[in-house]
């Protein structure tokens, strides 16, 4: 019988099956510092150990200040929070990546990154943008704390299995259009519910051409329309990401693995309970109006309206029948699980030309990992961004989730890489608009939301 | 896990699409590092409105949502923080898939239902009738009406023993577990070389 990828996935991690779930086996777990303390109470209340601290990495990110990182941390929740990991993993034998060290950086920049993501296996963290691992041909998907527990302890997870639904973007992206386009594109044909219930493969000529970073982000952005996983195929383009990674498997167990990851792909007859085709060439570049991911329009339309729509506008104090280019801003996030990647920030540089940030804004540029920062820094990028006028900021989650000190305050106007532009998301009253990463330059630059295609001509 | 058969009481009405959990919960408040407690912070950002209809000092443990409540991030305080204002139950069109999973294993149940049986139950939060929603009969009745739902048998099953589901693996599939391991060292052998 054909099947695709996901039913692949799954198969080949059922450990028991009862009624309409099943046991999966997970393969790795990344810990991060927020969804964890409570897991590791309910092991110690229930008194359990970690079954295999083999498959587990862990790493502080959503808390961590992005400057200043020689010292203590100089909120004390924050530096207990991140100790109390760092505490956890050293009494239940986890490896945790030091804030200090080469390897720190978000979950989901620092797993591919290190090889720890591998094409088919199953993965979990205890954050919704795990999604981001699909990239690579894994099951990987978000789970809470409690959940976090439960792998620790058993290596498993009860489920349910989801719906399939291929996305097939056809064509060629234009110039200046990127994968983050594609996503905000998707999620906004889709709706912010219209997925829930489904595992995502993305497929097409588009998404093959995308680099591993460019699928990432597309896999990334897959939980705002609703659904927990998001897959690409591996292909030999996943393969050469891979190898030489400092945990992929080498030698013959490379060998080994190469030869079990051609047979993932979804068979050319499979079945997908859903369908859904885009155009890619017909992208624009897509900019958020509202406070949920799917409230997004292509750069040169002019704003909707509706009484769906009035109170997410009345927050974001946007009108009806207005365009969305020429919209000032005063701040500008580059970083994040989503675009926070070396590509991320070349396609970012690219777009300053010599420009430097507009007066009256505040642009941050924040790297996904201590590595990003520091190829980075050795083609030269830095330099570029700080000479434009961008802070160039150490690794962490920053302002896309706002748990540190890079907070907005109320009523400030964000062109932003991150994934969420809900209420309150970069501080309270802060208004977020998501853009790609060339955009978010441009942005920054003109001091208002421009189309990049006209900045890159 | 607390167990669960009947829940009785008034239900609170907020009928706000796409309530994410950032909304519920504040990132801010996700330095915290405890789980008991949360109530205080929930909807943190909303309470001071004068038409927010969640208050802290009220006894009402079912709360009939807008559709895709819960959406956004997988932080478990949300449904931790909602569970600490004492409601137990959450009826909505539709939910956030992983907050709707953190709900079952926090021994707080979300009910999914059409869009005019939401309106229905809506209607009698408004009016202040008192709810029964009864996870043994499957059914949600007050002020006249009888609504039947439906929920997965597993979580079901999980709710009125008030299971812990990590201690249940443990007992029930340990065997399972590790014969799975085994078959898996063989076929995929590179996935058992895992650090640098």
């Amino acid at each position: 019988m054909p099947w695709t990828l996901y039913e692949k996935l799954w198969d080949a991690h059922v450990v028991a099956e009862a009624g309409d779930k099943a046991l999966l086996y997970i393969d790795r777990h990344l810990l991060h510092e927020v969804s964890t303390p409570q897991s590791f109470q309910a092991l110690r209340e229930d008194g359990l150990q970690v079954r295999r601290p083999d498959t587990q990495l862990a790493v502080a990110d959503h808390s961590v200040p992005t400057h200043d990182r020689g010292g203590a941390i100089a909120d004390p929740q924050a530096a207990a929070q991140i100790a109390l990991l760092e505490r956890n993993c050293a009494h239940f034998g986890i490896e945790y990546l030091a804030l200090a060290g080469e390897d720190q950086g978000i979950v989901h920049v620092i797993g591919p990154e290190q090889g720890f993501t591998l094409p088919g296996i199953t993965l979990v963290c205890g954050d919704s943008h795990t999604s981001t691992h699909g990239a690579f041909g894994a099951l990987a998907f978000g789970v809470g704390a409690s959940e976090c527990g439960t792998v620790m302890a058993t290596q498993t997870l009860w489920q349910a299995k989801a719906r399939t639904l291929r996305v097939t973007f056809t064509g060629k992206l234009q110039p200046g259009v990127s994968a983050k386009d594609m996503a905000l594109a998707f999620v906004g044909i889709v709706g912010a519910s219209g997925a829930t219930g489904y595992a995502v493969e993305y497929a097409g000529e588009a998404v093959e051409a995308l680099s591993m970073e460019g699928r990432m982000t597309v896999c990334n952005m897959t939980i705002e329309a609703g659904a927990r996983t998001g897959l690409v195929a591996p292909d030999a383009k996943t393969f050469a990401y891979v190898h030489g990674r400092s945990r992929a498997p080498r030698g013959l167990a490379w060998e080994q693995a190469v030869a079990a990851w051609r047979a993932l792909p979804s068979d050319a007859d499979a079945k997908f309970d859903r369908e859904i085709v885009i155009d890619a060439s017909e992208i624009a570049p897509q900019v958020t109006f509202g406070t949920s991911p799917d409230q997004v329009m292509p750069i040169g339309g002019s704003l909707p309206g509706g009484d769906k729509l009035a109170k997410a506008m009345r927050y974001m104090d946007v009108h009806a029948g207005d365009l969305i280019e020429g919209l000032g801003i005063d701040h500008a996030f580059i970083g994040s699980c989503t675009n926070g990647r070396i590509e991320d920030l070349r396609s970012a540089a690219a777009v300053i030309r010599g420009g430097h940030v507009a007066p009256g804004v505040r642009a941050l540029v924040v790297p996904g990992s201590m590595r990003v920062k520091a190829q980075a820094e050795a083609e030269g990028l830095d330099t570029l961004f700080t000479q434009a006028g961008f802070e160039w900021r150490e690794p962490g989650c920053s302002l896309c989730v706002a748990m540190n000190d890079d907070r907005l305050p109320p009523g400030a106007r964000c062109a932003s890489t991150s994934n969420r532009n809900f209420e309150g998301r970069q501080g309270v009253g802060a208004r977020t608009h998501l853009m790609s990463p060339a955009m978010v330059a441009a942005a920054a630059i003109a001091g208002r939301i421009v189309d990049v295609r006209e900045v890159l001509v | 896990m607390k167990a669960m058969s009947q829940v009785t009481g008034q239900a609170i009405s907020l009928p706000d699409a796409d309530i994410d959990t950032d909304i519920i919960y504040p990132a801010r408040f996700l330095l915290i590092t405890e789980k008991k407690g949360l109530g205080r912070y929930a909807f943190a950002d909303r309470r001071d409105g004068p038409d927010f209809p969640i208050r802290e000092d009220e006894d009402r443990p079912i709360l009939v949502a807008g559709p895709n409540f819960g959406c956004g991030s997988s932080r478990e305080q949300a449904p931790w923080a909602i569970g600490d204002l004492g409601i137990r139950v959450i009826i909505a069109e539709s939910f956030g898939d992983i907050f709707a999973n953190n709900c079952f294993r926090n021994g707080m149940l979300p009910i999914r239902l059409a869009p005019a049986e939401v309106e229905a139950v809506r209607a009698s939060a408004e009016n202040g009738a008192t709810i029964t929603v009864d996870l043994v009969s499957r059914t949600i009745t007050g002020a006249g009406t009888a609504i039947p739902f439906t929920v997965p048998d597993s979580q079901r099953e999980t709710l009125l023993n008030g299971w812990n589901d990590t201690t249940r693996i443990l007992a029930l599939h340990a065997e399972d577990v590790t014969a799975f391991e085994a078959v898996q060292q063989c076929a995929a052998p590179w996935l058992w070389t895992t650090r640098k």
